[in-house]
């Protein structure tokens, strides 16, 4: 039982990395990267590693994500304010 | 370098560490056969010898606690270093202008998104609470708690205006619960040098009953949260920007 | 069954990186740094699983019990600690080179673009 559940989820895990690095935009990307922290707690809750499950299901579902948001976000000001900057000169 | 060359190289370094891997795996215990004393040693000395239930968190805290203090300082380094990064070159010009690019182009949060943000702060902060202070007896700790306490703050950042939010990057607060809290696990050290001789060895007695066993593992727990906590919600306001705080209209 | 969790690591690591070398985006460079640094967490867990042991937290089983190796577990837990710390660094590099490059993609980001 263990182990029918432990190879999906290892299957889950290496398509779940796939997609991560083929999802080019960065938003979609960041929701992405978010599931697949999800699929790797998982993976270690099954391992017993309940502590470790733990830590990756908030670093994947909230600190990596607001991080990444926030960047993307900043980026995206920067961005808006040099286009602005070109089309005052 | 090409595309194509780039490809190339990546190729040929994969194929290399396959080659290592494959090499690598052939002394590797199978999975599901590890048969490692010093982990076995660890988790069957957890109980009679710190009375604290969970020997993760008592390996991580006590017996291997120079590694975590190294690591602690490695997050302190690097929250410092994004600070740094991020306060350096502020372009007020640049900064009046990004806002004014943005005030066209972004909605309001929505009433309901603010509700519910404000309804969660209260459970959110209850639950890292719990998980900072049993991080010794179930699983959790002073990591998974202190993110989930940021959380619960940067909740508050969500359903509106908040002091720290308002005024934007690195509150002096925080960078004190930072640094306050990666100095504690040091104090914690220099405690176990005092108490036993030996920096970082368990200086208080684990006897006790509920919450007060494992000797300093609950405060080392409590110093990793107070600097987590600290650390995320610098690099939060340190990139959050000024759009997202402006008052409702 | 036996190496199958070393595979998928070397699969992660190898996309990964595959990730990494074809970017055109910081932002996705830096979590594909990510998925690479997650097959580092498979590979340790994998290594001290012991096949029907338990989480070893005596909270509720005997101290008796056959556990899984604790030692890996902290060692991975450090690992997810130090992924997040990378990753914000990373982040902050990311959107400091922005501001100076004027771009997100790696290869505009040269000594002669500056």
């Amino acid at each position: 039982m263990t182990d029918a559940l432990l190879i999906v989820l290892l299957t889950g895990l290496g398509i779940g990395g796939w997609l991560v690095v083929v999802t080019r935009e960065p938003v979609r990307q960041t929701l992405v990267v978010s599931i697949y922290g999800l699929v790797l707690s998982l993976t270690f809750f099954v391992v017993q590693a309940p502590d470790v499950a733990l830590s990756e299901l908030v670093v994947g579902s909230v600190a990596l994500p607001v991080m990444l948001l926030l960047a993307i976000a900043k980026i995206r000001e920067q961005a808006a304010a040099f286009d602005e900057e070109e089309r005052d000169e | 370098m090409s595309r194509r060359a780039r490809l190339v190289v990546l190729a040929v370094g994969l194929a290399l560490s396959a080659g290592v891997l494959v090499w690598g795996l052939v002394s590797v215990p199978g999975f599901g056969h590890y048969s490692g004393r010093y982990g076995r040693i660890l988790a069957r000395d957890t109980v009679p010898d710190r009375h604290a239930t969970n020997a993760v968190v008592v390996t991580t805290f006590d017996y291997r606690g120079v590694d975590t203090l190294i690591e602690e300082f490695i997050l302190f380094v690097s929250v410092v270093g994004v600070t740094l990064l991020l306060r350096t070159q502020r372009d007020e010009e640049r900064a009046r202008r990004a806002a004014r690019a943005a005030e066209r182009e972004d909605p309001e949060t929505s009433d309901a998104l603010r509700w519910v943000a404000l309804g969660l702060v209260g459970p959110v902060a209850l639950l890292a609470m719990y998980i900072v202070t049993h991080g010794h007896l179930t699983p959790g700790g002073g990591f998974q708690g202190g993110i989930v306490l940021a959380t619960s703050l940067v909740l508050v950042f969500v359903a509106g205006r908040f002091a720290i939010a308002r005024r934007g990057r690195g509150h002096p607060l925080l960078e004190a619960v930072h640094g306050t809290g990666a100095a504690a696990f040091a104090m914690i050290g220099f405690g176990g040098l005092i108490g036993t001789g030996v920096f970082l060895r368990n200086f208080i007695s684990s006897g006790g009953t509920g919450l007060l066993t494992g000797g300093m593992i609950p405060l080392a727990n409590l110093s990793v949260g107070l600097e987590v906590t600290g650390a995320l919600l610098l690099v939060v306001t340190e990139l959050l920007d000024q759009r997202l705080l402006r008052p409702r209209r | 069954m036996s190496v199958y969790p070393y595979l998928v690591a070397a699969w992660l690591f190898g996309v990964g990186t595959y990730g990494i070398v074809t970017s055109r985006d910081c932002v996705h460079l830096i979590v594909c740094l990510t998925v690479v640094q997650s097959s580092t967490y498979v590979v340790l867990l994998g290594v001290g699983y012991v096949t029907g042991g338990k989480a070893p937290i005596f909270a509720d089983i005997p101290t008796t019990s056959v556990t899984v190796d604790p030692v890996v577990q902290a060692l991975t837990l450090t690992d997810v600690v130090v992924e997040a710390t990378v990753t914000a660094l990373l982040l902050a590099l990311a959107v400091q080179a922005h501001k100076r490059f004027r771009s997100v993609d790696p290869d505009q980001m040269g000594l002669m673009h500056g």
